[in-house]
């Protein structure tokens, strides 16, 4: 399935920020992908579900969870982390701002998630 | 610990404090975003920090756990492993690190004082190397277009007495600041606005965020096409014929509908967020903003203020101007101070590959830059002063722990508005840690001495 990436600030994640980079509460937000119910039905995933995001520049497995600030279909939201920042391209466009928003992705059903730490990051373009 | 509860309106005895060694340090700013309330009231017994009052959620997290996944020892890399040195040895690492670099980058900057941000561009000038805040990943194109543009702003107080119209565009502050909309703005209680009956509130989002949940009108935009619904806006408010039947994914009638609404207020403040900056358009989304906020003049009066995140990001856009002549992507290289986002930003020098070390100061770049930029943050030579264990801090060669700003450390940090407020020493640092400022003048002098200067 394809879709439109947003990245950004949650609760959760900005408050595992201090509790701490290696915190469960950090680590269980930036592996969380918000989806829209009808997405989730159609790809066949219910909540906890493992699902690769794909991007040009590698890809990453994160945790599916129906979005509670709703998103349209199509429209998949990860919060800032190591884990999705690892897939997303350098290009600035002339700005210095990478394009942390809006990003084109396809979605993959299953995978494993890297586990907790506060070194972890991915290394992208890793296969199952 | 043991809870105490006092009656409402009073608090503990000088004499009930004394004996417990209790002590109510009032009027403190809070170091977590750039709303940077500066009404907490922090309870302190037996030098720990046990409650905050006044504070958010993110503010009790910082005060309460700030103690968590600490450094507490220099560090330099041998071989593998960090191992613990002495602070002196550290900083002559860090020095000799950036005197044998030919094009250093020095990156992080928002999440400390505006005087170790001064000495952090005194350094780079020293070096010859690249400096950039946190703003080049959050609101630098903010700051190229109102360099463009111009920035029609007010302080919050403005906002909080006089605003009956509040835009939030592409910003969530339910989730990301938290205190924003009772203290500045919907609930906010002003001189001439009482509050959320007195104002009204628009959200423009792709989610349905907590904050659109709370709006009176709530605008849907497709991903990566807020330019196109900005220029539309602006069109509607000169009665200009839009010759679609939506844009945006917003039906022309409701686009109509909020351009009366905007015309028809008093005092209208746009608050936008990373929702404008980091999707396609980039700075010319907030070009078409401030188009938007410059048209409404005509009408009535409008102002704009970004969301900033970092507490004191607003302070390093504003220390880099002034020491520099520019915001943020310094390059040093020649010797006087250039800029050019795109070229001298920290993410296109790294992912280009052409730096050859980097001193990073309370920020984690491994945990938030691309993967190709990280890469070759890595290859090089990397310093890290940071008061917590980060990604970037386990990769570092040379670690240095410092005091955290607004809690082990005083010093200076700007509001989003750009309101410069003083931030509060209320407890010790862990023992040897030194603020960034003093870690900075160390190193400085260090490389100072290294060049026979």
């Amino acid at each position: 399935m394809e879709a439109v990436l947003l990245t950004g600030r949650t609760l959760s994640q900005g408050m595992g920020v201090e509790l701490g980079k290696s915190s469960s509460v950090y680590y269980r937000s930036v592996v969380t992908c918000e989806m829209n119910a009808e997405d989730m039905r159609r790809l066949g995933v219910a909540p906890g579900d493992p699902v690769r995001i794909i991007t040009e520049h590698g890809s990453v497995v994160v945790r599916v969870v129906e979005a509670l600030e709703e998103v349209p279909q199509g429209v998949i939201f990860i919060p800032y982390g190591p884990m999705i920042n690892a897939i997303i391209g350098p290009e600035t466009h002339g700005t210095g701002m990478p394009s942390f928003k809006g990003i084109s992705v396809k979605l993959k059903v299953g995978g494993t998630a890297i586990p907790r730490g506060p070194g972890t990051q991915p290394r992208g373009n890793e296969e199952e | 610990m043991e809870e105490r509860r006092y009656p409402e309106g009073q608090g503990p005895s000088q004499e009930e404090m004394r004996r417990s060694n209790l002590e109510i340090v009032t009027g403190v700013t809070c170091p977590f975003c750039g709303c940077l309330c500066d009404d907490l009231e922090v309870v302190i017994e037996g030098g720990r920090i046990t409650n905050v009052k006044n504070g958010c959620a993110y503010s009790l997290a910082k005060y309460l756990n700030y103690q968590r996944e600490r450094l507490l020892k220099p560090m330099v890399r041998e071989g593998e492993e960090l191992v613990a040195v002495s602070l002196e040895e550290a900083v002559e690492r860090a020095a000799q690190i950036l005197v044998d670099s030919i094009y250093p980058v020095l990156y992080g900057w928002s999440s400390t004082s505006s005087e170790a941000q001064r000495l952090g561009i005194e350094l780079a000038e020293e070096v010859r190397g690249a400096i950039d805040n946190t703003s080049s990943v959050c609101h630098g194109p903010t700051v190229e277009a109102l360099q463009e543009l111009g920035h029609p702003g007010c302080t919050l107080g403005q906002v909080r007495n006089r605003a009956d119209l509040i835009i939030y565009w592409g910003s969530n502050p339910l989730q990301s600041h938290l205190r924003h909309m009772s203290r500045y703005t919907i609930g906010a209680v002003g001189r001439w606005r009482r509050g959320r009956e007195d104002r009204t509130l628009i959200v423009v989002d792709v989610r349905k965020t907590y904050t659109a949940r709370v709006a009176d009108y709530f605008i849907q935009v497709e991903p990566n096409k807020d330019f196109e619904l900005l220029t539309a806006l602006r069109m509607a408010l000169m009665y200009e014929e839009i010759e679609q039947e939506r844009v945006a994914g917003v039906p022309v009638e409701a686009i109509e509908e909020v351009a009366e609404i905007l015309r028809g207020c008093e005092f209208g403040a746009l608050f936008y967020g990373l929702g404008l900056t980091m999707s396609s358009g980039k700075n010319r989304n907030i070009d078409a903003a401030i188009s938007l906020v410059r048209d409404l003049n005509r009408w009535t009066k409008f102002v704009m203020i970004p969301m900033r995140g970092h507490f004191n990001v607003a302070g390093a856009n504003i220390v880099f101007l002034w020491q520099t002549g520019y915001p943020f992507a310094v390059d040093f290289s020649h010797g006087y101070p250039r800029y050019n986002p795109g070229v001298t930003s920290v993410i296109d020098i790294l992912s280009r590959r052409e730096s050859d070390a980097s001193l990073i100061v309370a920020s984690d770049p491994v945990a938030n830059f691309p993967r190709r930029a990280v890469e070759s943050l890595l290859e090089n030579p990397l310093i890290v002063i940071d008061p917590h264990r980060t990604a970037t801090a386990e990769r570092a060669d040379v670690v240095i722990p410092s005091a955290l700003v607004g809690i082990e450390c005083k010093g200076t940090a700007y509001r989003m508005d750009g309101v410069p407020l003083k931030m509060k020493k209320v407890v010790d640092p862990p023992p040897g840690c030194l603020s960034d400022e003093e870690i900075l003048h160390r190193i400085l002098e260090e490389v100072r001495r290294l060049r026979g200067e």
